[in-house]
C-alpha cells in the first residue's frame, strides 16, 4: 500500500512539473509545432576503376518540396509557385492531393533536380513562399554515359516486396536502391545508413534551431578490378553488334574488362525511368538490357575443342602422335558428319586439329570417349555451373549427359549426338564468363578461379574494409603434359599459317594463342523449352567466338569475345580479342613491365 | 446451489472503478482517431467496442464460477498459454519487425497478454500450498523461476522485451509478497547482480549492448524513441493545467506519435484534459489498485489472497511504466495503459484480472 502510495506520488510530481512549472514552454513549443524531425540522406558509396579513376559520382540535386501545414495559404503559394515553375498549378495541386494522405508536416516533393533559374528564382522569394523548402540530396551520377552499364547496374525505387524481404536494413518507401549489376551486389555496403535531425521550426517552416543531429553514414567507396581504358575500348570495338568481351587477369580471376553490347543509358534511371524508354529497352531485339557476358547462353562451337582435346589426351585416346585422316567428312554408320572444310585437312594430330579446328579429327576423339566421359571434363572445366561472380542472374549453361537427355527429354542418347558435342554443337550451352574462365586456367596451368569484380572496398575515410580473396575453385584434371600440348594448339591457331586465326588476331611481338569458333543459331535448348530469347527472325547467321590469352609463354591476360550473327569467329571476333590484348599490353609494356623504362626509373 | 450472497456481495466499486476508466478509455480513443487531417483509423473505435464488450463478457464468465476452479485448471491454463507462445514464434504474424500476433480468424489475439494471467494462476497456485510464516528458501524458488522462465524466453524471441520484463516483474512482486527467507532474499540480489554484470562484460556484444542503453535512455536515438518522447513531453506539458479541451490536442491532431492511441494515449489526456483531468485519472488508478489490495486482505484463503496480489500487481506495473515512460521517465517499451489503451488483447487481459478480483471479493463471505 505505500509502495503504491510512494509510486503515484513520483509520477503525479512529474505530471505536475511538466504541465505547470514546465507548462508555459511546451505550450509554445507546441503551439507552432516546431519540433520537426528531417531525413538526411547518405550519400552513396562512389566506384571507381582499379587505377583509381572515377566512374560513379553522386551530384547535388536540388529538391523542391512544400509543407501543406506551413504553406498557408496552401492555393496562393501553389499559383506563385506554378508560375516560377512554369507549370500548370492544377498539375501542382494533383501532386500535393495525391499525398493527403500524408502527415501534413512532411514535405511533399513538388519537383526533383531543378535547373539553376528556378532555384535562384526560389531562393530570392522564399520568404513570400511559406512551406517551400529547398532540399540538396545526393543524387547518382553514372560519368561514362551508356558505358560498363551492365557491370555497375542502375538504381530503382524500391518495390513493396523488397522492402519486405527484410534484405534492405533502413530502407525506406521511396527509396532507390541499386536494382542491377554491382549497385546490387553491393547495395548494403554502398547505401549508407540515413542520418537525420530534430530541428525546430518557425511559422513559415524554416529551420531556426538544430536540437539533435544523427549524421548521415555515408556508403563505402569500391574499387574495381576492371582498367576502364580497357573497358572503354572494347566497348568502342563492339559498337553496334549484340555481343560480349570479358577479359581476365589469368593469375588471380580479376576481371578486367566486362562488356555487354548494346548498352543502355545508366542516368535514364537516376529519377524514376519512363514507361516509354523502358519498353523500348526490353523490346530492343538487340536485347540491351541482358548482360550477355553472364546472362547469355550460346553453344561453344568450336572453342569447345580445348575441352574434347583435355579429354582425350587425359583419358589416353590421342597422343601427340596420334593423326586421323581428315577427307572433308565422317562416315558414322548410315550418317555423314561433314567437316567445315569440305576439301578435307588431309593427316591431321591434334595440333593440327587445334589449330585448323579440323571436326573430323574431334568426331573420332568424341566417338571414343562417349558423352558423359566429356560432360565430366567439362564440369571440370567449370562449364554447367555458375562461376559464382558477384553480379545477378548468372546462366549456368548446359553441359548435356546421357542421364540429363533421358530426364528432361526422355529420349536415351543418341551415339551420333555425342559427335555434335565433342566439336560444341548439340546441346551444349556456355556463358562468356565460363568460357574466359576455362580459358584462363587454361593459361595459368589449370587453376579455376572465382571471377572477380571487386579490387577493394573502402571507407570514406581511406581505410579499407574488404579485400576479397582470390579464390581458386578448382582445378582442371590435366597432366603438365596434356596442357602443354593444348597450349601449343592454341598458339598455333594464331601464330601457324593455316591456323584459323592467322589473319584476324596474330600481332607482331604480342604472341597470342586462341580459339576460334563459329556457333550454328538454331539452339537445342530452345526446343527443350528452356531458354526463349526474342530474337530478329531474319538472322540465322552464325554467333562468332573467339577465346584467348597472351602472351602465350607468360600469360598477363585472358580475353573471351563473343559477337551474335557475327557468322565467323575468326573474322567478327578474332580482331576485337586482338585489339584488347593490344590495348592492355601495350600500356602495360611502356608503363610497367618494360625493362628499358624500369631501368630510367631506378 | 446458488447462493443469494453473491448478489449481496456483489462489487459495485470494482466494477464501477472499472467502467469510469474504460469510458474514459473511450473518450480519448475517440479523440485520437479523430483528430487531425488524417483520416485513417476511424475504425478503430469501432474494434474497441467490440473488445470491450468481448472483455466483459469474459469478465463475466471469470467471476461466475469460484475461483477454486483457478486452482484447480491453472497448470492446464499455463500450459495452453505456453503452446500458443510457441505458436506465434512460428506463425505469428510480423508486423514492424516482431512476431507478437496470431490470426485467429477474423481476430489478431496477442498470447504474450494472456500468459501475464496464467503466470500470475500457476504462481498463486503453487505459493498457495507451500506459504510459511519464514518465508521460502531456494529449493522452494526453483520451479517458480523455471515457470517464469519459459514463457520469458518465449516473449523476448519475439522480440518484445517490455512484456517479457513484466512478466519478471509480476511475479517478482507475488514472489515478495509470499514472503522469501532474508538469506534467500540477500543470496538471490547478490547472485542476480553478478550474474547481469558478467553478462555485460563478458557475453553481450557491442551492438546489444548499444540497443540496451538506447532502451534506458532514448535520448541516444533522437531521431527514434527519443523523437516520441519529446514529442510525448510537449503534449503532455502544453496541456498546463486544464488542457486544451476535448479534440483540440494539436500535438496528437498532427500524429507526430505514432502509437497515440494505444501506447502514448495518456499524452492525448495530459494534452486535452490537462492537470486537473490526468490527476483524476491516476486516482481513479490509485482507488482501483488500492481496492484490489484490498480484496485480498478480505479474503480468507491463501490462494485467493495470492491471486488479488497478482493481479493487483499486474495492472500496477502496468499503469506505474506507462504513465512514466510517456513522461520520459522510463524506458520506451510497449507496455499499454491497462483499460484505457486501443488493443484488443489488452483490454480483454485487463477486464480478465479485474473478473477474478470481482471473483474473490463476492465470495469473501465464504469460509474454506
Amino acid at each position: 500500500m505505500y509502495f503504491l502510495f510512494l509510486s503515484f506520488t513520483i509520477l503525479m510530481i512529474r505530471l505536475f512539473y511538466l504541465q505547470i512549472i514546465e507548462g508555459e514552454e511546451y505550450r509554445r513549443l507546441s503551439e507552432n509545432n516546431c519540433i520537426r524531425l528531417q531525413s538526411m540522406d547518405a550519400p552513396r558509396g562512389l566506384v571507381f576503376d582499379r587505377n583509381r579513376n572515377l566512374l560513379v559520382d553522386n551530384s547535388p540535386s536540388f529538391d523542391l518540396s512544400i509543407v501543406i501545414r506551413d504553406a498557408k495559404p496552401l492555393e496562393d503559394t501553389i499559383g506563385k509557385l506554378s508560375k516560377y515553375m512554369n507549370t500548370p498549378k492544377e498539375e501542382l495541386m494533383n501532386i500535393v492531393n495525391s499525398k493527403k494522405g500524408l502527415a501534413s508536416y512532411k514535405p511533399i516533393l513538388l519537383k526533383s533536380n531543378i535547373g539553376r533559374e528556378l532555384l535562384a528564382a526560389i531562393e530570392v522569394h522564399l520568404f513570400d513562399l511559406p512551406g517551400v523548402i529547398v532540399e540538396i540530396k545526393p543524387q547518382r551520377y553514372y560519368i561514362k554515359n551508356r558505358s560498363a552499364s551492365h557491370l555497375l547496374g542502375y538504381l530503382g525505387q524500391i518495390s513493396p516486396d523488397e522492402l519486405k524481404s527484410g534484405k534492405y536494413l533502413s530502407a525506406r518507401q521511396g527509396d532507390f536502391i541499386g536494382k542491377f549489376g554491382i549497385e546490387k551486389s553491393f547495395q548494403n555496403y554502398l547505401s549508407g545508413k540515413r542520418g537525420g535531425r530534430q530541428v525546430e521550426v518557425n511559422a513559415v517552416g524554416q529551420v531556426i534551431r538544430v536540437l539533435e543531429t544523427v549524421k548521415a553514414e555515408p556508403g563505402h567507396n569500391i574499387y574495381l578490378t576492371v582498367d576502364y581504358a580497357l573497358q572503354e575500348k572494347t566497348e568502342s570495338l563492339l559498337q553496334g553488334v549484340a555481343g560480349a568481351a570479358v577479359a581476365m587477369d589469368p593469375s588471380t580471376g580479376q576481371i578486367l574488362a566486362l562488356v555487354s553490347s548494346p548498352s543502355f543509358d545508366q542516368n535514364n534511371f537516376i529519377t524514376g525511368i519512363s514507361h516509354e524508354d523502358w519498353n523500348s529497352l526490353i523490346t530492343n531485339p538487340m536485347r540491351p538490357m541482358e548482360n550477355k557476358a553472364i546472362q547469355g547462353e550460346y553453344p561453344p562451337a568450336s572453342t569447345y575443342k580445348i575441352v574434347t582435346a583435355i579429354a582425350g589426351l587425359e583419358e589416353r585416346i590421342v597422343d601427340q602422335n596420334t593423326t586421323y585422316f581428315c577427307p572433308g567428312y565422317y562416315q558414322f554408320g548410315n550418317r555423314v558428319f561433314g567437316c567445315w572444310k569440305k576439301g578435307g585437312h588431309g593427316n591431321v594430330d591434334i595440333f593440327k586439329a587445334l589449330a585448323q579446328s579440323c571436326d573430323v579429327y574431334f568426331y573420332q576423339v568424341g566417338e571414343k570417349l562417349g558423352v558423359d566421359r566429356l560432360a565430366w571434363y567439362a564440369k571440370a572445366c567449370g562449364l554447367g555451373v555458375p562461376t559464382g561472380i558477384d553480379l545477378d542472374h548468372e546462366a549456368e549453361g548446359l553441359v548435356p549427359s546421357s542421364l540429363w537427355k533421358k530426364e528432361k527429354i526422355g529420349v536415351p542418347w543418341q551415339k551420333g549426338e555425342t559427335l555434335s558435342i565433342a566439336i560444341g554443337q548439340g546441346y551444349n550451352l556456355v556463358t562468356p564468363l565460363q568460357m574466359l574462365s576455362l580459358t584462363a586456367a587454361v593459361a595459368n596451368g589449370g587453376k579455376l578461379f572465382r571471377p572477380v569484380i571487386l579490387q577493394s572496398m573502402e571507407t570514406v575515410e581511406g581505410d579499407i574494409i574488404k579485400v576479397p580473396q582470390q579464390e581458386q575453385i578448382g582445378l582442371i584434371p590435366v597432366r603438365k603434359q596434356t596442357l602443354d600440348i593444348v597450349k601449343r594448339g592454341l598458339w598455333e591457331v594464331v601464330n601457324t599459317n593455316g591456323g584459323t586465326a592467322w589473319n584476324a588476331a596474330r600481332v607482331d611481338g604480342l604472341n597470342i594463342a586462341g580459339k576460334t569458333g563459329t556457333a550454328q543459331v538454331v539452339s537445342r535448348k530452345k526446343e527443350v523449352g528452356s531458354g526463349n530469347r526474342g530474337k530478329p527472325e531474319n538472322s540465322f547467321k552464325s554467333h562468332a567466338w573467339f577465346v584467348s590469352y597472351a602472351p602465350a609463354d607468360d600469360p598477363k591476360i585472358a580475353v573471351v569475345v563473343l559477337v551474335e550473327h557475327g557468322e565467323h569467329g575468326s573474322s567478327a571476333a578474332g580482331p576485337v580479342a586482338r585489339e584488347m590484348i593490344k590495348t592492355f599490353l601495350g600500356v602495360a609494356e611502356t608503363e610497367e613491365n618494360n625493362p628499358v623504362t624500369k631501368q630510367l626509373h631506378q | 446451489m446458488f447462493d443469494r450472497r453473491l448478489i449481496q456481495y456483489f462489487d459495485w466499486w470494482l466494477i464501477g472503478l472499472t467502467l469510469m476508466l474504460g469510458a474514459v478509455g473511450f473518450v480519448l480513443i475517440y479523440s485520437a482517431v479523430n483528430a487531425g487531417d488524417v483520416a485513417i483509423q476511424k475504425a478503430l473505435y469501432g474494434k474497441q467496442i467490440v473488445w470491450f464488450a468481448i472483455g466483459m463478457t469474459a469478465m463475466v464468465c471469470t467471476f461466475i464460477f469460484h475461483y477454486r476452479f483457478m486452482d484447480q485448471w491453472g497448470g492446464m491454463i499455463y500450459f495452453i498459454s505456453i503452446i500458443l507462445l510457441v505458436f506465434v514464434l512460428i506463425n505469428g504474424k510480423f508486423v514492424s519487425g516482431s512476431r507478437r500476433w496470431l490470426e485467429i480468424g477474423p481476430l489478431t489475439i496477442q498470447p504474450s497478454e494472456l500468459v501475464k494471467i496464467s503466470v500470475i494462476l500457476i504462481l498463486s497456485k503453487y505459493y498457495s500450498k507451500r506459504a510459511s510464516i519464514r518465508g521460502f528458501t531456494l529449493k522452494y524458488l526453483l520451479i517458480p523461476m523455471v515457470i517464469v522462465f519459459i514463457p520469458f524466453l518465449l516473449i523476448v524471441k519475439q522480440p518484445d522485451l517490455g512484456t517479457a520484463l513484466l512478466i519478471v516483474l509480476i511475479a517478482s512482486s507475488i514472489t515478495v509478497y509470499v514472503k522469501i527467507e532474508r538469506k534467500t532474499m540477500i543470496w538471490l540480489i547478490g547472485s542476480g547482480a553478478v550474474l547481469v554484470s558478467l553478462a555485460w562484460f563478458f557475453l553481450l556484444k557491442t551492438y546489444q549492448k548499444l540497443r540496451i542503453l538506447t532502451f534506458l535512455n532514448p535520448d541516444r536515438d533522437p531521431l527514434g524513441a527519443g523523437y516520441h518522447i519529446i514529442q510525448s513531453k510537449i503534449a503532455i506539458g502544453s496541456g498546463m493545467i486544464f488542457g486544451k479541451g476535448f479534440l483540440k490536442g494539436t500535438q496528437n491532431a498532427l500524429s507526430f506519435l505514432p502509437e497515440h492511441h494505444t501506447d502514448f494515449i495518456l499524452s492525448v489526456l495530459a494534452e486535452e484534459w490537462g492537470f486537473a483531468g490526468t490527476g483524476i485519472v491516476l486516482i481513479l488508478y490509485i482507488l482501483l489498485l488500492g481496492w484490489g489490495l484490498n480484496i485480498a486482505h478480505g479474503c480468507r484463503d491463501t490462494f485467493g489472497t495470492i491471486l488479488a496480489v497478482g493481479v493487483t500487481a499486474m495492472l500496477f506495473w502496468q499503469v506505474f511504466i506507462n504513465v512514466g515512460m510517456v513522461m520520459g521517465l522510463m524506458p520506451v517499451v510497449g507496455v499499454p495503459l491497462p483499460l484505457i489503451s486501443y488493443g484488443g488483447s489488452s483490454v480483454v487481459t485487463s477486464l480478465i484480472g479485474i473478473g477474478i478480483l470481482m471473483n474473490i471479493s463476492m465470495r469473501r463471505f465464504m469460509v474454506e
